[in-house]
């Protein structure tokens, strides 16, 4: 390249480190390394870095990276979806309904549901792209009128708002497990007899490692980031997505699908979003009608943390997924630490404003705007 | 003199019961710059977006290299090799120069039978595009928003040439540019004309349009007022068709020939 010669003598040189710090992830990666430099100095005996420990808060943070990758793409895309928490609550109390009170097997029951919820996803962007609507106010509605349902179902068909017995009514059945399973069995068996975790001492599990092995969650929630990441950088779609989010006009003209991208993405949300739920009741064994409350703002908190812009075109799944990491470490790490936990909110709070601020920072530094 | 490349016929445009386009007849001819002028609501913008495949005409036809055309959307206009150039440039400035050049035409190479963006190919595209219209940028991944307005007018020509437009329409390409900045790009659509592809040149300065032009349009509330060649017709008779007549004769008087 001859920058020296041509180049704009007006433009000042900007060195490699400033360069290195645009980019989406910065906020995230900076918050991961201060969170667990914090925690490691002032929580370290606390239990929290031992395995049962470890294992704790990766569950939490598996469970915020799930519905943050769906968030993360449709907020790139342009959009919001406020349904998130609804959709979890809807989505295991049809797994019940189904599984329990129709006594499907839950197989069908599973996949069923990931045909109903995934379609009111579509719904959303249906309406959202047709009307023009905020994506805002549409799916503001929606979490109400699924929350409605969520409790009026069970309500009329049990006469109660959490249904259990899920976990026995899944024995034995092919697909739950690729949600409430757990991997690497053997693994932490052996870990735990050659005593690099700990094992119970007493009672039934006598023997038996405290971490038995990973929960499919987590693998969901890591599968999902790595797909989520190669679809948004690596993909057409990709191009796509931050087409349509970034200017959805001066996409089309290009002749960029633009409606379509969002409808699949308010659907990859749903489907997310599912996926969470599904995970939840194969653990709790129970569906209940108030679980999911406020995740769809946990989900966009951790996506802002992670550096996506909320006026869409800009992010990162890797952000997203370093800020539900540290949603999840500072919430059980809290805990762990002895803090009072309302203290949580205050920080997430603080920590959101600041991560705002640097966005509009960072995205000033990208686009040269004053 | 060749055929046209692109003939548009009678065109009619209603909105609803607005009549924004009233039977309108151009041809435009290949490795010509063909300059169409008009005031604000001629029917300028309305009439490049019927053949562009934005709005469907009301009535009236256009043929394309000599078969009779119906663009359903922007898409098949484009596939067809017509590009369009918008005021607002269809680029999106927090996204890098290779994506934007790229975008909608994304190369795509099969890894292990899934196919992904090429970016290699791409980034090493957008270099040597950019460099061809004496653009330097920093690498390809350097933001849009980081150019000036002629350098995006420039990227987005460089785009629609560099996909195989036959046809390329400017929307007030140099409407929002500085003196020299509209000199690069004047001096771009020279060099796309060179190259055999017909420029459809819309503007409302005259001094512009008769920097490049090889033949000129009127449009005037909807209706054209014929075509000129370069050297049958003075700007300042332009001037006055735009303004529908009279009443500029009477202002430009006392502004000294200055508008």
């Amino acid at each position: 390249m001859s920058d020296a010669t041509n180049s704009d003598e007006r433009i000042k040189q900007t060195s490699r480190f400033r360069q290195a710090l645009i980019r989406p992830e910065l906020g995230g990666m900076v918050g991961t390394v201060a969170v667990f430099t914090f925690f490691l100095l002032f929580a370290f005996d606390s239990g929290m870095f031992n395995s049962q420990g470890v294992m704790n808060w990766s569950v939490v943070s598996a469970q915020f990276m799930i519905i943050a990758v769906g968030a993360c793409l449709l907020m790139i895309a342009g959009e919001f979806d406020l349904s998130v928490g609804s959709m979890i609550g809807f989505a295991g109390m049809m797994i019940a309904i189904f599984g329990i009170t129709l006594g499907w097997p839950m197989w069908m029951a599973i996949i069923i549901t990931f045909v109903i919820c995934v379609a009111f996803g579509a719904l959303n962007g249906y309406i959202v792209v047709r009307t023009g609507l905020p994506s805002f106010i549409v799916t503001l509605a929606t979490l109400f009128i699924l929350r409605g349902f969520t409790i009026f179902i069970p309500q009329t068909l049990e006469r109660k708002t959490i249904i259990g017995g899920i976990r026995e009514a899944a024995e034995g059945d092919w697909l739950a497990p690729i949600f409430g399973g757990k991997v690497l069995t053997g693994f932490f068996q052996w870990m735990g007899d050659v005593g690099i975790i700990s094992v119970f001492t007493r009672g039934n599990l006598e023997g038996q490692p405290v971490v038995s092995g990973i929960p499919m969650l987590i693998v969901w929630a890591l599968a999902l980031v790595v797909f989520g990441h190669i679809l948004l950088t690596r993909t057409r779609f990709g191009n796509w997505i931050f087409a349509a989010g970034g200017d959805a006009q001066a996409a089309r003209y290009t002749g960029v699908p633009v409606d379509r991208v969002k409808i699949l993405m308010f659907m990859f949300t749903a489907f997310c979003a599912t996926v969470f739920a599904v995970c939840q009741v194969m653990e709790f064994g129970s569906a209940g009608a108030d679980r999911g409350l406020l995740k769809e703002f946990e989900a966009i908190i951790a996506v802002v943390i992670g550096g996506a812009l909320l006026t869409g075109g800009y992010g990162s799944v890797i952000g997203a997924a370093l800020g539900a990491l540290i949603f999840g470490v500072v919430q059980q790490g809290l805990f762990f630490a002895n803090v009072e936990s309302s203290l949580f909110r205050v920080f997430l709070g603080v920590i959101l404003l600041f991560a705002v601020i640097l966005n509009t920072y960072i995205r000033r530094m990208i686009t040269g705007e004053r | 003199m060749s055929d046209p490349i692109i003939r548009m016929t009678n065109i009619e445009k209603h909105f609803g019961s607005v009549i924004a386009l009233a039977g309108v007849t151009v041809e435009f001819h290949p490795g010509e710059c063909h300059c169409l002028l008009g005031d604000n609501g001629a029917g300028k913008s309305t009439f490049i977006k019927t053949m562009s495949g934005v709005h469907k005409p009301t009535a009236g036809t256009i043929e394309f290299e000599g078969a009779e055309m119906n663009f359903a959307d922007p898409r098949d206009a484009i596939t067809a090799g017509i590009a369009t150039v918008y005021q607002d440039l269809a680029m999106i400035p927090l996204m890098s120069v290779s994506r934007n050049f790229f975008m909608g035409n994304e190369p795509r190479k099969k890894v292990a039978g899934m196919s992904f963006f090429d970016h290699e190919h791409a980034n090493d595209v957008t270099m040597s595009e950019m460099k061809k219209m004496g653009i330097n940028l920093r690498g390809p991944d350097q933001a849009v928003g980081t150019l000036s307005g002629g350098e995006r007018q420039t990227v987005a020509i460089a785009r629609a040439v560099h996909f195989g437009a036959k046809v390329l329409i400017l929307d007030e390409p140099t409407s929002a540019l500085g003196v020299r900045q509209t000199a690069n790009v004047l001096a771009t659509v020279d060099r796309v004309r060179k190259q055999g592809i017909a420029v459809v040149f819309i503007t409302h300065n005259v001094r512009h349009a008769m920097a490049v032009g090889d033949r000129f349009t009127v449009l005037n509330r909807g209706k054209t007022y014929g075509t000129a060649s370069r050297g049958e017709i003075t700007p300042e008779a332009l001037q006055d068709m735009m303004a529908g007549g009279e009443e500029l004769a009477t202002l430009e008087g006392s502004l000294g020939g200055t508008v």
